[in-house]
């Protein structure tokens, strides 16, 4: 196995769209079954840096280690092959699909035998044991998913991306559009998978309390630049406000 | 939801719970509903007229709706990952000039039929493509290979019908009078294996669902459509040979527009989605037969052949104003 304690390092990141500079020289360190926030305003870079990990989008300079080894990510599915997986905000569900038909879609289980047919049966069970394992509740795995609420929506599409090996697991504004309560549900089953500790996370949020609450550490990206970096148990959010205000106010003055 | 049904006060009552049971079944299984139209247009018919069930009249009706039965098993496929072929009656016309073409070439006639269908398939390829690749939409695209492929066989054929060939072939092909509606069936139920069973059924439904979602799922959506376009044609093709088979002429002006708009009908009828993301071939195939069954059983009680426009039209309207409301009942799992 692995001996290294980083699962994922990135080192002086910079991405430009042809005169634009998104991101400038962001650093950052993912150990083994942590948990990292990013906040961030919106235009920030957050979702360029996303897409840098998930293979997507490749940076103009700086280097990317999984497992302290250097790669270059060149697309999703050479990311995937690593381990990466990301739950994308609009989550990728297909509503009228069932639950299970969604957590195997282009996974699916074929029967043996001569006819390449579904094994319904198979993936209903699988699908059944997966969510189960990590503790989400639904009325049925067959179940359409536009059915489903918010909140138990977010939670199949964890439970996907965990059930397909992820070892890095991106979550792209897990709690965005939903109510206190689907909240409290989803940050429950992000702890369960923190405490079973073999997936590591990055969490890209914009509410400082749940970040701070459900993330070891937490990174501030604003204008492109990475413009603090701490451990959650240090910081407070009143912190957290104060430099986006003295980052607010500065550009204030020179605009 | 399951404290739900367990607070339900009509669990007491069995009649009620029989009812609610029903009432669920038919939301549920999309067929249902046109099935029991169906029957119960069948015993009407059969009250209201001493010839309706007889050996002639049921096969007159097998080879009446059977063309757009098999085309609606290629429409339902295609609405449900999200488009639409307007040209598919043209096609029905146009494959058995291709095939007596091959065939007068000299070449056997069951290879005639094999290279017809290959050029159906090949108009569904350039359709699909047209569609995927350049981005214009279906109705677009196939509203222009409507006018395209009718002036083909217009020019193929110089606008005069000819008799089919005379084979041992022609009694599977359409010939004998139910081979017809033996062909539908089988298509349909193949079809309905396929999307209900297959990957290639599922990733159709993501397809028409959540077309971003299914492509980041790694879902070759391109792929998904090409090739149901090219399904959608070929079934096409494979009508309209059976048709000329059945009425031993091939006709420049079979099919057309009419057999495209009937087979559309039955699929929404029998409660695919015109919106993509849902369908059922059964249900479209039982929807091809009930439009049969209203059309021979009107002529046979001798009413006006326009009312049967009006009833299909109505039929359609009522079908979507209630498809509509069962969705929404199914998303508030209220049923």
């Amino acid at each position: 196995m692995n001996t290294n304690p980083l699962t994922l390092e990135a080192h002086n990141i910079s991405k430009s769209f042809g005169n634009i500079q998104a991101i400038r020289d962001i650093s950052l360190t993912l150990a083994r079954g942590e948990m990292l926030g990013i906040l961030g305003d919106n235009g920030a870079g957050k979702s360029t840096l996303m897409k840098i990990l998930t293979g997507y989008h490749q940076q103009t300079s700086g280097e990317l280690l999984v497992n302290g080894t250097k790669v270059m990510l060149s697309s999703v599915d050479h990311a995937r092959s690593f381990g990466i997986e990301c739950v994308y905000q609009d989550l990728a569900m297909i509503n009228t699909l069932s639950v299970y038909h969604n957590m195997f879609l282009n996974r699916e289980i074929l029967r043996r035998g001569p006819l390449p047919l579904l094994d319904h049966r198979a993936m209903r069970k699988k699908a059944e044991a997966a969510l189960e394992d990590i503790g989400v509740n639904i009325p049925s795995v067959d179940v359409e998913v536009g059915a489903l609420s918010g909140g138990q929506r977010q939670a199949v599409a964890i439970a996907r991306a965990v059930a397909s090996q992820a070892k890095i697991l991106l979550l792209d504004e897990p709690l965005a559009a939903m109510g206190a309560r689907e909240a409290a549900l989803i940050i429950a089953l992000i702890e369960r998978l923190k405490a079973r500790g073999d997936v590591s996370m990055i969490m890209i949020a914009h509410n400082y309390a749940q970040t701070l609450d459900v993330a070891d550490r937490v990174m501030m990206i604003q204008r492109g630049t990475c413009t603090f970096e701490g451990r959650s148990a240090e910081t407070s959010a009143a912190e957290l406000f104060d430099i986006v205000r003295r980052e607010y106010q500065a550009n204030r003055v020179q605009g | 939801m399951t404290s739900r049904s367990a607070a339900q006060p009509g669990l007491a009552s069995t009649k009620s719970h029989w009812h609610h049971l029903l009432l669920r079944f038919i939301v549920r299984a999309p067929e249902a509903s046109i099935a029991v139209v169906g029957i119960i247009l069948l015993v009407a018919f059969e009250v209201l007229s001493p010839n309706f069930l007889t050996n002639a009249n049921l096969s007159t009706v097998s080879q009446f709706f059977s063309p757009w039965a098999i085309i609606a098993c290629g429409e339902i496929m295609l609405l449900i990952c999200g488009e639409v072929d307007l040209s598919v009656g043209q096609v029905f016309a146009f494959a058995p000039f291709v095939m007596h073409f091959t065939a007068a070439a000299g070449l056997p006639l069951f290879a005639g039929v094999i290279v017809a269908l290959l050029v159906s398939g090949l108009l569904g390829l350039a359709i699909g493509f047209i569609t995927v690749f350049f981005g214009v939409a279906s109705f677009i695209t196939t509203l222009g290979a409507m006018l395209l492929i009718n002036g083909l066989t217009l020019t193929l054929s110089g606008g005069f019908p000819i008799d089919t060939p005379s084979t041992p072939l022609a009694a599977i092909l359409g010939g004998w009078n139910y081979s017809e509606v033996f062909w539908a069936a089988f298509i349909a139920l193949v079809l309905h294996l396929v999307l209900r069973n297959t990957r290639w059924g599922l990733h159709t439904i993501a397809v028409g669902g959540n077309p971003t979602g299914a492509a980041e799922a790694g879902i070759h959506t391109a792929r998904i459509k090409m090739g149901n376009f090219v399904l959608c044609s070929v079934l096409g093709g494979f009508a309209g040979i059976l048709n000329a088979f059945h009425v031993t002429s091939i006709d420049p002006n079979a099919g057309g527009a009419n057999v495209m708009f009937l087979a559309i009908a039955s699929a929404v009828i029998g409660g695919t989605s015109l919106l993509g993301g849902s369908g059922t071939i059964l249900g479209g195939f039982i929807g091809a037969a009930v439009l049969g069954i209203l059309q021979d059983g009107f002529t046979l009680l001798g009413i006006n052949a326009f009312t049967f426009d009006i009833i299909t039209g109505a039929a359609i309207l009522i079908t979507m104003i209630t498809n509509v409301q069962f969705a929404k009942l199914r998303l508030r799992n209220r049923i």
